[in-house]
């Protein structure tokens, strides 16, 4: 039987290049392919309101054109080979993915140190692109999960906070952006600093070390800027609730939720085994069973727990039926008082414990799943041998570390609750 | 029997089983595909199928309801389910020390599933709820009148959720009576793919499945679509603010020698096609040169499928703002006549087939991939349809994907829809 060997400093090759690049690389000769994911240290937290969708704008037209390939050699020159190059903005980061066959490896960094470093933003290019967007945009408003989502982070977030705005941007500052804020934004935000890419498959460590460092070692960007400290984030002590009507659907769309714990919250695996018992494990956890599997008021009905950089969301999301909206939440919100107020049954916490730790073999069995497994102990300083203890960490937990972290995180009465569909017959009922 | 490291064996109740050994990763991923989708369906019990394959879930007096999520979520593995319109499939994709509970429990549901009277009212409102959440989305309503217009006869003519009207009055004894005539080992699929020994699976396998009874033969549907002699067109007016347009040309089945040549016109037009396509991008493909890169659309796709009766090969496109469908439908048009017209250049053809190399290996990295692939290859003509794909893909020529352009893209074998978008109804319409 094939052993389950984990990604840690025994065979993770990590090096820091003079330029403040952090290089991991790992080897797996059984796949044909090669995996390079990684991020530059920028995103629309380093937006102003009134260029909302700057970062995703830059991003996404990073491979519109560079100054030694047009639009259509990029991108024949990727998926000629069969390569796929992805980048895109976020909140935190601009995140970059690819993979290729492994001959093609030298070819695959080419291209992204390309974009990364040299793009043009043609203005023919950025033109197209503003259309796709603000298509992209109008698709969007008539998405009741995306609106209800929207709306939502307008309620849990203070107006000065980037999470209140929306990643990609609104018409109105999409429509106004310029191709010299583009350059701008790109000039003063992308460079090599805090710089992170990870190497997964077909490829040996010192040929992957060679290639990112003949691609990226000679980078410089003395004038990139730091992320900002993000604003403080006050627990919701109250209920705040909006909804949004969108003609002709059929289904509304539920998110409930509150600010959650940071990825390096001290309490972030006990939020996240509440969050596995409240609406994941055994198909949606408690939320399933309560309001699909008994009363069948929802296709689906589940919670997630962001846990990224910053304070991102802990939400319940779920499609209802219009007429079914204020009993939903009703029984939402008593799964939410159950969890901050009973501990949870020994049964419950191994059936969790068990979840988090036995996936780990399915998470690794792709490049893609190993190369995301690294990222991640890099972005948020977990050390690679971060899984080495994580069955530990997550046998220590506790039904007492669960109750404190939902406490903690859920007030009584406190949470952001917003609705997107059809006009309701009733208005949002937030008694009990 | 054997093909490039996989097994195919027959149960003496007639169940069919694939096997391929992947020792890279201590992970076992088993596929039961019953050869049961809303191909399947007649009229008034639309959307069937796929409520079947919701009460699969509801358990059986062994395994009550909510026992399996919750067993499998226990051993770290992931399990699903979904219904196509030729096969309704499950899986579950474990630790490989794991696997008898996949093993076990999905030949336990093949005969004992309960359908609980209560849970069936209880999952009538979860599939309405499924539908209505498909029917906020302008592109599902499109998508559901542009097949209805185009099959006339055959069940492809409705959607896999099913109608409305069928959802709201479908009863326990249709569900179960479909369950009965459906699943049994005989009408089954079982693909292994994984760390394990092929000798020791299948004696595992024939341990679990080997003595459930076959059920009585299943004789194929009648249902034939008469050709289509002229073309079709729908407008869909709905609440909305964007246009689609979609059109969809009567292509024939996966096991026709065309399908493959199809499938490269397929890669030309819209980007890679076939296992694992979906990874490699598609802006060096003629309908995103010819459609986005001209601010036409906002998106375009050429959707072809691998089915067992002759299907759709469906070109859908976002109408970019300002621009309106008539543009985008004579820009989809230009470039079918292209390819009617002139060879496909050898530098597009090379592409097409390094992609499909390429998918390929992409496809053959996780062993749910690859089980999913070969369990749905059996059903529409052979696993060795997906074994074979880049070497088939490989023989086709330019004068191949010329030929069935000018055979099957024909005006008078499409149908045409339009979805316009319009302002909000009247609150009491």
């Amino acid at each position: 039987m094939a052993l389950l060997t984990l990604p840690s400093s025994q065979d993770i090759t990590r090096q820091q290049l003079p330029n403040g690049i952090t290089l991991l690389v790992r080897e797996n000769f059984s796949a044909q392919s090669v995996v390079v994911t990684g991020m530059v240290a920028t995103g629309a937290v380093n937006e102003i309101p009134e260029k909302q969708g700057l970062a995703a704008f830059t991003a996404a037209a990073l491979m519109r054109g560079t100054a030694s390939r047009d639009f259509a050699s990029l991108h024949d020159d990727l998926e000629s080979v069969g390569a796929s190059l992805q980048i895109s903005g976020g909140m935190h980061s601009v995140s970059f993915g690819g993979k290729c066959l492994h001959e093609d490896t030298p070819l695959l960094l080419d291209i992204l140190q390309d974009a990364l470093r040299s793009p043009v933003f043609p203005e023919n290019q950025i033109e197209r692109l503003r259309g796709e967007l603000l298509t992209g945009i109008q698709i969007r408003q008539q998405n009741t999960r995306f609106m209800a989502d929207r709306r939502f982070r307008e309620l849990a977030y203070p107006p000065a906070h980037p999470y209140h705005r929306g990643l990609l941007g609104e018409a109105e500052t999409i429509g106004q952006i310029t191709q010299e804020d583009l350059h701008t934004f790109h000039r003063e935000h992308f460079g090599p600093q805090d710089l992170i890419v990870v190497v997964v498959g077909h490829i040996e460590t010192d040929a992957a070390i060679r290639l990112v460092s003949d691609a990226l070692s000679d980078w410089a960007n003395p004038h990139q800027r730091r992320t900002p400290e993000l604003p403080a984030v006050p627990y919701l002590n109250a209920i705040h609730h909006q909804s949004q009507v969108i003609p002709g659907k059929s289904q509304a769309d539920i998110v409930l939720g509150v600010p959650g714990p940071l990825r390096a919250a001290p309490d972030f695996q006990a939020s996240r085994l509440a969050n596995n018992i409240l609406g994941i494990f055994g198909m949606y956890g408690r939320l399933g069973l309560e309001i699909r599997e008994k009363h069948g008021l929802a296709y689906y009905c589940y919670s997630h727990l962001a846990g990224g950089i910053g304070p991102g969301a802990w939400r319940v999301i779920a499609g209802v039926d219009p007429t079914n909206v204020n009993q939903t939440v009703r029984r939402i919100r008593a799964e939410i008082k159950r969890l901050r107020e009973e501990l949870v049954s020994p049964s419950e916490m191994e059936d969790s414990r068990s979840q988090l730790t036995g996936i780990l073999p399915l998470q690794l069995e792709s490049n893609e799943g190993v190369a995301n497994t690294i990222f991640a102990m890099e972005r948020y300083g977990l050390g690679l041998d971060y899984l080495l203890t994580y069955h530990d960490t997550i046998n220590a937990l506790t039904a007492e570390d669960v109750q404190r972290a939902v406490a903690r995180y859920w007030k009584p009465d406190g949470f952001a609750l917003a609705v997107a569909g059809p006009e309701l017959r009733e208005a949002i009922d937030t008694s009990w | 029997m054997s093909y490039e490291n996989v097994s195919r064996h027959v149960l003496d109740n007639g169940m069919v089983i694939i096997l391929k050994e992947v020792h890279t990763a201590p992970v076992i991923s088993w596929w039961v595909l019953y050869r049961v989708g809303s191909r399947n369906e007649q009229a008034g019990e639309t959307g069937i199928s796929h409520w079947v394959e919701h009460m699969m879930f509801k358990g059986t007096p062994r395994f009550p309801a909510g026992s399996l999520d919750r067993a499998i979520d226990r051993a770290g593995g992931t399990w699903n389910a979904h219904t196509w319109l030729d096969h309704t499939a499950y899986h579950a994709t474990l630790p490989a020390d794991r696997i008898d509970l996949a093993l076990e429990m999905e030949a336990d549901r093949m005969v004992n599933a309960s359908f609980e009277p209560a849970e069936v009212e209880a999952e009538r409102t979860v599939i309405i709820s499924e539908r209505q959440g498909s029917e906020n989305h302008p592109s599902f309503w499109l998508r559901e009148e542009v097949q209805a217009a185009a099959f006339r006869v055959h069940p492809y003519h409705h959607q896999i959720i099913g109608d409305m009207a069928d959802l709201r009055t479908l009863s326990r004894e249709n569900l179960f009576q479909h369950y009965h005539r459906y699943y049994m080992p005989n009408n089954a699929i079982g693909v292994a793919v994984g760390d394990f020994d092929s000798d020791a699976m299948l004696a595992r396998i024939r341990q679990y499945y080997g003595s459930l009874p076959a059920g009585k033969p299943i004789s194929d549907i009648q249902a034939r679509e008469p050709q289509q002699l002229e073309e079709r067109r729908i407008t869909v007016e709905r609440e909305g603010n964007t246009s689609y347009v979609q059109i969809a040309y009567h292509v024939p089945a996966a096991t026709h020698d065309d399908w493959i040549c199809l499938s490269a016109l397929d890669s030309i037009l819209g980007g890679p096609s076939g296992p694992g396509g979906g990874e490699i991008g598609h802006r060096t493909s003629r309908l995103y040169k010819g459609l986005v890169e001209t601010q036409l659309a906002a998106g375009v796709s050429c959707d072809l499928s691998m089915t067992v009766d002759p299907y759709l090969l469906k070109f859908t496109a976002v109408v970019r703002d300002g621009r309106n469908h008539a543009e985008v439908e004579t820009a989809i048009d230009n470039e079918i006549a292209r390819l009617q017209e002139r060879l496909v250049a050898d530098n597009e053809l090379t592409r097409a087939k390094k992609q499909a190399h390429a998918a390929y290996a992409y496809s053959n990295e996780t062993v749910t991939g690859q089980a999913y692939y070969l369990a749905y290859s059996e059903n529409v003509g052979g696993y060795q349809l997906f074994l074979d794909y880049p070497q088939r893909l490989a023989a086709v020529t330019a004068e191949d994907i010329r030929t069935v352009a000018r055979r099957y893209l024909q005006k008078e074998k499409r149908t045409v829809g339009w979805f316009v978008p319009i302002g909000p109804r009247p609150a009491n319409s």
